[in-house]
């Protein structure tokens, strides 16, 4: 935007287009949470029309949070920690562009083609086999883009949050092609390469790891610049940073099997995948450490800076969900948990209370400084937008273990003479109360976006912060 | 250790190279197997390839995300088969590209939905008001299938890679049978009819085996 009167060696236009995108794909993709959790409590909302039923909205959902927001948001920061941790500019700052513009193209197609009802019908990769294609290419380019950058570093050493955002660009783009394999027979239909159990396999094998290397691997390299960065403080430890990335990006890829626990999939394959799943509670508090014992010596800061606030609870979020998915993992425990309201509640205690919140804090701490001010334009803002996350998020999520545990015990309550003592539908009209909470919780979390909008609107726009004093920066750099 | 790690640290091909090796182990060992065994790859000995009508209505499931609230996976646990019936094997969905297991049941498991004593009529109602049927359904209604004609302009492509691609035993008489039906009584079938014929052929293939 002022390319041309800068003084940073660096090349922002390309980050603050992608801080732009996630803040409105942050904002849309969770309306759309909102509004299908609506749809939940209330089926008239479906308003019988094909294009905004639920079964076609969920999969736009999912994909404008997990693809748009925390795509944009990955993409984003990864370029501009890359620059900054390399002493370098960008390494084809056109192409950069290119990427950009190419993966707000793919957002828009699934915004279009998901609601019209073109699907792989595979969970996190439901996008037909043309824009699958277009994402692979723009992958390969920002592949490209990134590791060149690194290559032209001025620093000796490849600082840690780099290795965690390679590991999530190269792995996503092995899933990505490996699970996205299928034979068209339309521009819009097509059917995968793989059946039945082997099509379960590869599916969550890529679907597990869409968390593991998009949603953790990446928000991982988000944290260990961010935090040390608005703590003051260097990383806690070196040596735990080095072995939590080997142990963590080598076990994510077995645990796919827990999504398939009790199906007809293999058993051996299911403890496989329970073990591996187990330990990888290990390598994910490592991170977690690494993480909340950077601010050994800055606790103080919690008290008054809500952006350390934001990236303290987002990794308390990450330690509860890592702790949690490892015990429904277990097969015991995921007899109960499989396919009720409680797997929603974990994803989302992950995606609410770590994703978002650690995207939120990068947001916070980036803004200024790509659009040259000195602080965001309301700090008391994004201390209102704190609580609202954290009270947003823990209503989501006690709703949902509420109502999945509910679930779980009323399908599997027997009678004495061993018939069962709910019929569903008995099941089902007890949710109702549990989804009306959850639709509060996602409105409070939302609300809380939408006030981190107009504070980034204003940072932007106002040369003023809301005290009235001058917010340029002009000299320090 | 650190040390040695500063290697990786100050380059980045090796970087790239040793990522791949460490995050290849999984898959190889859990998927790749799978192609050899079985249990996975031959299908049940009852199992029917689905007629175009079915196909079609597999399609429209598809299309709408049925997947995405009802499951197709009835696991062996006592309540599960009591609810639902005969637990899910592999060799039922040998040729399921892609497989519909689901993940979340906010409705109830469909794998048997074709054994119950329900009939055709009853479904037909159900999609177009579901509450109609069932008061306390969340479900959405889908009144607009009973007015779509069924798209067939890739049928034909579609048999015919299930039959070469995908190993489903169509002999070219069958898929020339099913192309005359769908230029004949099925030309101007309803999505609703598809989705139905879908719906009710679900665990057949369970019930001939048991029977």
């Amino acid at each position: 935007m002022q390319d041309g009167t800068s003084v940073t060696p660096y090349h922002y236009r390309v980050v603050r287009q992608f801080t732009v995108a996630t803040v409105v794909w942050g904002v849309v993709g969770m309306l759309v949470g909102v509004w299908i959790a609506a749809q939940l409590a209330w089926p008239a909302l479906n308003f019988d029309l094909p294009w905004f039923s639920f079964g076609r909205l969920r999969p736009l959902h999912t994909n404008a949070v997990i693809f748009a927001f925390g795509g944009s948001a990955l993409i984003g920061t990864s370029l501009y920690v890359v620059q900054r941790t390399c002493e370098t500019s960008l390494a084809f700052p056109r192409l950069a562009g290119l990427v950009f513009w190419g993966y707000q193209v793919v957002i828009v197609l699934a915004a279009v083609s998901l609601p019209l009802g073109f699907t792989s019908a595979k969970e996190y990769a439901e996008l037909e086999w043309p824009i699958d294609i277009l994402l692979a290419v723009v992958w390969v380019a920002y592949a490209v883009v990134f590791f060149a950058t690194i290559a032209r570093r001025r620093t000796s050493h490849i600082y840690v949050a780099n290795w965690f955002y390679g590991a999530f660009i190269i792995t996503i783009a092995l899933l990505h092609i490996v699970n996205s394999a299928a034979i068209p027979v339309s521009m819009t239909k097509s059917y995968s390469l793989y059946g039945g159990a082997i099509d379960a396999m590869v599916q969550w094998w890529y679907g597990h790891n869409a968390v593991g290397f998009f949603l953790t691997a990446g928000f991982l390299g988000m944290m260990y610049y961010y935090v040390p960065v608005q703590a003051q403080r260097p990383i806690y430890s070196y040596r735990l940073s080095i072995v939590h990335f080997w142990a963590l990006i080598a076990v994510y890829m077995w645990a796919g099997p827990h999504h398939l626990h009790y199906s007809s999939l293999p058993d051996w394959a299911q403890s496989v995948g329970m073990v591996f799943s187990i330990v990888l509670l290990a390598p994910s508090w490592g991170g977690m450490i690494n993480g909340v014992m950077t601010l050994s010596g800055a606790w103080h800061k919690l008290r008054t800076d809500p952006i350390i606030r934001f990236l303290i609870v987002a990794l308390s979020f990450y330690g509860m969900s890592t702790f949690e998915g490892p015990m429904m993992s277990i097969k015991t425990v995921n007899a109960l948990s499989h396919n009720t309201d409680w797997t929603i509640g974990h994803v989302h205690s992950g995606a609410l209370g770590w994703v978002a919140m650690i995207t939120v804090g990068a947001v916070y701490v980036m803004t200024p400084r790509l659009f040259e001010r000195r602080r965001m334009y309301s700090v008391r803002w994004i201390n209102v937008h704190f609580w609202l996350s954290t009270i947003g998020t823990v209503l989501y999520i006690a709703a949902m273990w509420v109502s999945g545990i509910m679930q779980g015990l009323m399908w599997r309550a027997v009678n004495d003479d061993g018939t069962l003592t709910y019929n569903f539908i008995q099941e089902l009209s007890e949710r109702q109360p549990f989804y009306v909470v959850r639709l509060v919780g996602g409105v409070i979390f939302l609300a809380g976006m939408v006030l981190m909008a107009v504070n980034v609107w204003r940072t932007v726009r106002l040369t003023d912060d809301d005290n009235g004093e001058d917010n340029l920066l002009r000299e320090d750099r | 250790m650190a040390n040695h790690h500063a290697v990786i640290e100050k380059n980045i091909g090796l970087m790239i190279v040793l990522i791949l090796v460490a995050v290849s182990f999984g898959g190889l060992a859990e998927i790749v197997p799978l192609f050899w065994q079985k249990a996975t790859t031959e299908p049940m000995a009852t199992l029917r390839p689905y007629s175009a009508l079915q196909m079609a209505g597999r399609d429209i499931y598809i299309r709408e995300g049925c997947h995405v609230c009802h499951t197709q996976m009835v696991r062996p646990l006592r309540a599960e088969t009591e609810r639902f019936g005969a637990y899910t094997v592999a060799g039922e969905d040998v040729w399921e590209h892609p497989f519909l297991w689901g993940s979340k049941r906010t409705g109830p498991d469909l794998d048997r939905v074709g054994l119950r004593p329900i009939t055709e009529q009853w479904h037909r109602e159900h999609l177009r008001d579901p509450r109609q049927v069932v008061p306390e359904s969340n479900m959405p209604a889908y009144p607009w299938l009973q007015h779509a004609e069924v798209d067939w302009s890739y049928m034909k492509r579609t048999l015919t890679v299930f039959q070469q691609q995908f190993g489903v035993p169509y002999s070219d008489q069958d898929i020339d049978q099913q192309m005359a039906k769908v230029a004949g009584e099925w030309a101007e079938a309803s999505e609703e009819d598809a989705l139905v014929a879908y719906l009710l052929s679900l665990g057949q293939a369970r019930r001939e085996q048991r029977q």
